[in-house]
């Protein structure tokens, strides 16, 4: 019998898991350890920030769901991994502290055949000084990373469209809080949600809303913009987004590292070198992403972290991390197995592995400090990840540990994302869009460096539509209901 | 109506050289028989992408 030790319960580790146990069956043992007691569909964590869902409608309890699935649940989260065992015995294993009510601390050893790393991001607020504290419920903004941060910031919201309701008029400061930030898709969505809410509410025209990030165009999205088939044209994401920011009368700032956070105001450095300050009643704005912090220790008991991890606690795959300057940078630098180049029974997938570099060119301010957006690993590609990597697993596990591993890299693979732009069934819209290949191949698709016949999008009710329904639908996969495996990631 | 996502433009500001919609393609998104046909279409488009990248 084989053990599969998959660390992380979310979207790319859950499903590796709940499809490793679907084509392993009960011969094998899949094993998560997560520390949440709930799942959560993050995305619809955007409209629980705007009251628009409660944080019942974006979760469920993981237990039942794993029992139906025969998978072994430790409600705990990952210290450290052991690949090579130790003095004692050569079996690799990881060391895990419950967080589970009643157990919470107990550390406890779970050794792996293979082991899948999907630990996603340890959001750094700590990056960026009066950011927020260690849970991410900061002094001065909120946050909508998690269904908690977001219940949070819906109150916050709405204190402030009571204010204006009495006539105090409210400055909205919504983006990213460090230069090196990637999520710039979570913001917007947040922006044009607190703008549909608050024309809803009928106080807009007290409003001053302003959008501050690291992209250095507005359309960036961490992944570099995409030009998108419209009317005959290629059209940069550039154009698309200015468009809805100046029909939705939100102002912007680009470019823009946020190095400080103080009560109702934020210091940011430009691109150009130049500091700024900008004053807000309600700020939302993502930290930046690093590794969740995993330690690596071989046999003799030494720290091989620097082996395993890259230095942002992301862990090394099969990517090209040598590959430079930005005009040396290929499609081909990106991992297609998610497989550890030391230990070829560990893989990493979702966020958790480590990208060569960024998608979006990398850029820095006069006086040295990088402002460019990190690669954004969203939901589809993450999933994709997940069930590739679970894949190769199987295959070792059921056919020999020499079967051919599955690829999926983001170079080859395209995404469709739905950014909404405000909730209602009739009045709702969002931007639905497709692009592909998520990295772009300025050798195979020259010039735009992705391919226009699968890259559009276009912002309207149906998007919206598409929206809710996947929500309900990735839920209803999550909870392995019938037709679950149907469902595309 | 006309002058619907015109009238956010400030002259050299930041947004003054970007495209603004025009009443009908602010109509059109929220119109129930033009949304529900780009439905088909935005899903079978979606469909296509998420087909080529398993
Ligand atoms: C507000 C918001 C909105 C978004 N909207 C969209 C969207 O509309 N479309 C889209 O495609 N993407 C969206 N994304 C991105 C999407 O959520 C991510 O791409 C996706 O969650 C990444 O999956 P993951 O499994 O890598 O990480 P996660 O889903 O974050 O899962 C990581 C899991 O690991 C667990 N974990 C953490 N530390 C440990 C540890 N030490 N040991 C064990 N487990 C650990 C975490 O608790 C979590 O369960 C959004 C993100 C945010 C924040």
């Amino acid at each position: 019998m084989a053990r599969l030790v998959v660390l992380g319960g979310g979207v790319s580790g859950h499903t590796a898991a709940t499809f490793a146990a679907e084509w392993l069956g009960s011969a094998h043992e899949v094993v998560v350890v997560t520390p949440n007691a709930k799942w959560n569909w993050i995305p619809s964590n955007i409209w629980v920030g705007v009251g628009q869902m409660t944080k019942e409608e974006v979760t469920f309890d993981l237990a039942p769901v794993y029992a139906k699935a025969g998978i072994i649940y430790h409600q705990a989260k990952a210290l450290g991994i052991h690949p090579e065992g130790n003095e004692t015995s050569d079996k690799p294993y990881v060391v895990v502290e419950s967080t589970e009510a009643g157990k919470a601390g107990q550390i406890e050893n779970i050794e792996y055949d293979y082991l899948i790393n999907a630990t996603g991001p340890k959001l750094n607020f700590a990056a960026t000084p009066g950011l927020g504290d260690a849970n991410g419920l900061g002094e001065f903004t909120v946050s909508v990373c998690t269904a908690d941060h977001a219940v949070h910031a819906n109150e916050e919201l709405h204190k402030c469209i009571e204010k204006m309701k009495k006539g105090e008029r409210q400055k909205f400061l919504i983006g990213t809080g460090h230069g090196m930030c990637t999520c710039q898709g979570a913001a917007f969505e947040y922006i044009f949600n607190i703008e549909h809410e608050l024309n809803k509410a009928g106080v807009r025209d007290m409003a001053d809303i302003k959008w501050i990030s690291n992209e250095s165009f507005l359309g960036d999205f961490g992944v570099g913009g995409l030009h998108m088939k419209a009317m005959g044209f290629a059209v940069s994401s550039k154009i698309f987004a200015e468009s809805l920011f100046a029909e939705r009368n939100v102002d912007w700032i680009i470019g823009a590292h946020v190095n400080k956070v103080e009560k109702g105001k934020v210091h940011y450095e430009l691109l150009d070198g130049s500091m700024g300050e900008e004053e807000f009643d309600f700020s939302m704005l993502i930290p930046p992403f690093a590794g969740v912090g995993l330690k690596a220790i071989n046999k003799a008991g030494e720290d091989i972290t620097a082996t395993i991890f890259a230095p942002n606690g992301f862990m090394k795959v099969d990517a090209n991390y040598a590959a430079g300057a930005y005009e040396n940078w290929k499609a081909s630098d990106w991992p297609s197995t998610y497989q550890n180049p030391t230990y070829g029974n560990v893989f990493a997938c979702g966020i958790a592995f480590a990208p060569p570099h960024p998608i979006s060119k990398p850029m820095s301010s006069p006086n040295g400090t990088p402002i460019n957006p990190t690669p954004p690993r969203t939901g589809m590609p993450s999933g994709i990840m997940g069930k590739a990597v679970a894949h190769s697993v199987c295959d070792r596990i059921l056919k020999g540990p020499d079967a051919p591993l599955h690829e999926a890299s983001m170079a080859h693979m395209g995404a469709a994302c739905v950014a909404s732009a405000g909730k209602g069934l009739f009045t709702g819209t969002a931007a639905a869009m497709t692009i592909y290949p998520v990295v772009p191949d300025f050798e195979k698709y020259p010039g735009t460096g992705r391919d226009t016949e699968y890259t559009f999008g276009e912002i309207g009710l149906a998007g919206h539509w598409i929206k809710h329904i996947l929500h309900h639908l990735f839920i209803w996969k999550a909870k392995l209901k019938p037709g679950w495996t149907l469902i595309p990631e | 109506m006309s002058k619907y996502g015109e009238k956010n433009i400030r002259a050299y500001g930041n947004n003054f050289t970007t495209m603004t919609p025009g009443p009908v393609a602010k109509w059109l998104r929220t119109c129930l028989i033009f949304q529900a046909i780009r439905f088909v279409i935005i899903n079978i488009k979606m469909l296509v992408v998420v087909s080529k990248s398993h």
